[in-house]
Order: C-alpha cells, then sequence, then structure tokens
C-alpha cells in the first residue's frame, strides 16, 4: 500500500507539513516495497479556493490508501473519504517519525475532518 | 458609454467619486453597484427600492442511476465543484461558478442543474440615477455570477457608471471586462502607490483606456504623480485632501452637493473621461 505524507522536503528527514490542502509537496512511499516519491504541490498551494479538494484529488490519482498529514478540512476530508482513502493526523516532527508512528499502529484514522476550511490562512 | 471606478487598493474613494459622477452626468445615469460583497452606493443615492431580484446560479444534481463515473464532468470542471474517482461524483455547491460544463460535457446526460440563490438585485431611483445594487448573500464565496446579473441590466445607449470592488481578482475583473473606460482611484501614499501598480497591470491585461484619479493630494508624496508621469498615464483629476469632504461622506451626503465647489472637478472629471474615451 502507497501512503502520501504532507512535507516541505525532497526526503523522509523533511518535516511534515501540518497542511494537507497546501501542503507544499507530497512524500508517498510505498510500504511493500520501501521506496518513496516526491509530488510538487505547488499549484495547489497558491489556489485561492478549493486547494483541499484538488490535494484530495491529486493523492486519490496516485492510487494512495492513506494520508498522513497535521490537519484536514471538510471539503478534502469528503473527497478523501469518497475515494476510500484513511486520514491519520500526525504531529510528527518529520515525515520518518510519522511514517514510524504509522507502522507501530501508534496513529488513529480520523472519522472527520478536524479543522475548518482555509484554517491556516488566518494568520 | 459605460464607465468603471476601480482601484487596487481598498478605500481611495471609488464610491465617493462614482456616485459624484453620477450626480453631475446631468443625463439619465445608471450606476451599478458592483461591490457586491459590500455595497455602498445606496448610502448616497437614497431612492426608494422599487424592484428586486434573487439571483441563482445552476448547481449540477447527479442522477445516481445514470452516472457511469467516467469522470468528464470532474475533469472539466475548473473550480472542483464536482469530482470524481470513478464513482458517482461529489459536488461542492459553494465552490461552484453556474457555468453549466458539467451538465454539457456528461455523456450519459446524468446530470441536471437546480438553482442555488446567490444574492440579490435591488433597483432604485433618485433624481436621473437608476441604481443597480448587487448583494451576495452572507457566506457566499463567489461573487462574479452576481457581478455579471448586475452588468446584465446595463441597457445600451445608457451612460453608466460601475462600481467596482477593490482588490485585482476575479470580481473586480467580471466588472471591468466589456466597459468602455477604467477610471483607477488612488492615493499618494506607499499604499495607494504600490495598488495602483497592481491596478495599472490588470487594465493593461485587459487592454483598457484607463486614467487616474489621484485623491486626498496633500498626504504623502510624489510618487504616484512620477509614476503616472513616468508610465503616461493620464491623471484625470485630482481631490485635494479636504477634510470637508470626510464631513460631508460621513453624513451620507454627495460632496458635490455639500461642497458646490466640488461640482466643476467632477464636471472637469466627467468631460476629460470622454475625451480621452474618444
Amino acid at each position: 500500500m502507497k501512503v502520501a505524507f504532507t512535507t516541505m522536503g525532497d526526503s523522509l528527514d523533511a518535516p511534515l507539513d501540518s497542511r494537507f490542502g497546501r501542503a507544499q509537496k507530497f512524500l508517498v512511499y510505498d510500504l511493500d516495497r520501501g521506496t518513496f516519491e516526491i509530488i510538487d504541490n505547488q499549484q495547489n498551494l497558491n489556489a485561492a479556493q478549493g486547494a483541499g479538494i484538488q490535494s484530495a484529488e491529486t493523492v486519490a490519482r496516485l492510487g494512495v490508501g492513506s494520508v498522513v498529514t497535521g490537519h484536514c478540512g471538510p471539503k478534502a476530508f469528503r473527497v478523501l473519504a469518497a475515494a476510500k482513502i484513511a486520514v491519520y493526523s500526525s504531529e510528527a516532527p518529520t515525515v520518518s517519525e510519522a511514517l514510524r508512528a504509522l507502522r507501530s499502529g501508534a496513529l488513529k484514522a480520523a472519522a472527520s475532518a478536524d479543522v475548518e476550511g482555509h484554517w491556516d490562512r488566518s494568520s | 458609454m459605460t464607465v468603471a471606478v476601480a482601484s487596487g487598493k481598498g478605500g481611495t474613494g471609488k464610491t465617493t467619486i462614482a456616485v459624484n459622477l453620477a450626480r453631475v452626468s446631468g443625463v439619465p445615469v445608471q450606476l451599478l453597484d458592483c461591490d457586491v460583497e459590500e455595497p455602498n452606493d445606496h448610502l448616497f443615492v437614497k431612492g426608494a427600492v422599487f424592484a428586486e431580484q434573487a439571483v441563482r446560479i445552476p448547481i449540477p444534481r447527479v442522477e445516481e442511476s445514470l452516472c457511469d463515473g467516467c469522470g468528464e464532468c470532474s475533469r472539466f470542471c475548473q473550480h472542483h465543484a464536482i469530482v470524481t474517482f470513478g464513482t458517482v461524483p461529489l459536488v461542492f455547491p459553494e465552490m461552484c461558478h453556474g457555468c453549466g460544463g458539467c451538465a454539457r460535457v456528461c455523456p450519459r446526460k446524468a446530470i441536471r442543474e437546480e438553482e442555488h440563490r446567490i444574492g440579490v438585485i435591488q433597483t432604485s431611483q433618485a433624481g436621473g440615477i437608476t441604481l443597480h445594487q448587487g448583494r451576495l448573500d452572507v457566506g457566499v464565496a463567489i461573487a462574479p455570477p452576481l457581478i455579471r446579473s448586475v452588468k446584465a441590466l446595463l441597457r445600451n445607449g445608457t451612460f453608466a457608471i460601475l462600481d467596482a470592488p477593490p482588490g485585482t481578482s476575479c470580481p473586480v475583473i467580471a466588472t471591468l471586462r466589456e466597459t468602455d473606460f477604467a477610471v483607477l482611484v488612488t492615493e499618494p501614499t506607499p499604499f495607494g502607490l504600490h495598488d495602483l501598480g497592481l491596478a495599472v497591470q490588470m487594465v493593461r491585461q485587459l487592454g483598457m483606456p484607463f486614467g487616474v484619479i489621484v485623491n486626498r493630494v496633500g498626504i504623502g508624496d510624489e510618487r504616484v504623480h512620477e509614476f503616472c508621469a513616468r508610465e503616461k498615464i493620464p491623471v484625470l483629476q485630482e481631490i485635494p485632501d479636504d477634510r470637508r469632504i470626510a464631513e460631508a461622506g460621513s453624513r451620507g451626503s454627495l460632496v458635490v452637493d455639500a461642497l458646490p465647489e466640488y461640482r466643476r472637478p467632477f464636471e472637469n472629471l466627467l468631460s476629460s473621461i470622454q475625451e480621452v474615451h474618444t
């Protein structure tokens, strides 16, 4: 199974991006092979609206079974749920620590969005 | 002729210019308040509302038994208002701009459209001014369809003034499109100059004729004037930083009525616009 992590960098040691819709990049990790690829999400990062929906479409088309991120808004969650993608929320500082937590079963799949839309734009 | 009053920066005096320009126009004039998120022209043009229409846009509804999940609708929609992954599509009405494209491209004719209210247009009359005011419902995110509905009330051959929202994004573009002339209102401050630069880029991309009004001259510095000279942009009018103008505005009075000495500058502004246009 493939897992998409939101990230700001290009390696497993890069920080986990706490935003889903406006994540800078996705690190798509293949749990079976132990390999990963980086998908740029710059276009959505700058979208005025619909970033969550489009990011959810992006990861769904990549064929991932799970998403690990900081927070996920309501529209993105609806799309991910429709695509049968589990959403895990993690406060781990890096992708590799989030991956370790996921593998150990420490992360629980979210049952709903945990933030309002546009939650990261208040600052 | 249609004249749109725009600015980059908010609070430069678009509404003041628009309503006073309408007042001195001397012919029957249509005033369109296209600042549909916060319309204010009615505070100065005070006529009784005699017509009101709700504005609705068509939102897709998917007939699940007809949908085979082909995803054509989702690929067509640039606003991600309809999304599918080989399943029945999800619809996000708040993202929908009502273009109807999804229903058109659906090969199985599985999408029909339902009307979804986004706002209202009120029409009032005061003297020779017919005011059409768009008002977006609270919580609605998408202004351009309402602005286009307000503009659909333009009558051919009538002089019209359009009061645009601030900024340089979709609602402003929706207001400016297909108007004959843009008046960019700015103030001689670093804020005013910066946002005027953005507004100038916008109208140049739209390829429309335009000129600048410098409001509150006396505050700030000379850089707005230097910018206009360097860019060969006509400064159509300067309005001094006169406390009495602000006082008239704060009482809901038209400047040209409260302070008759400003009637001439507004009349001159009208002539300069007509001159630059022709």
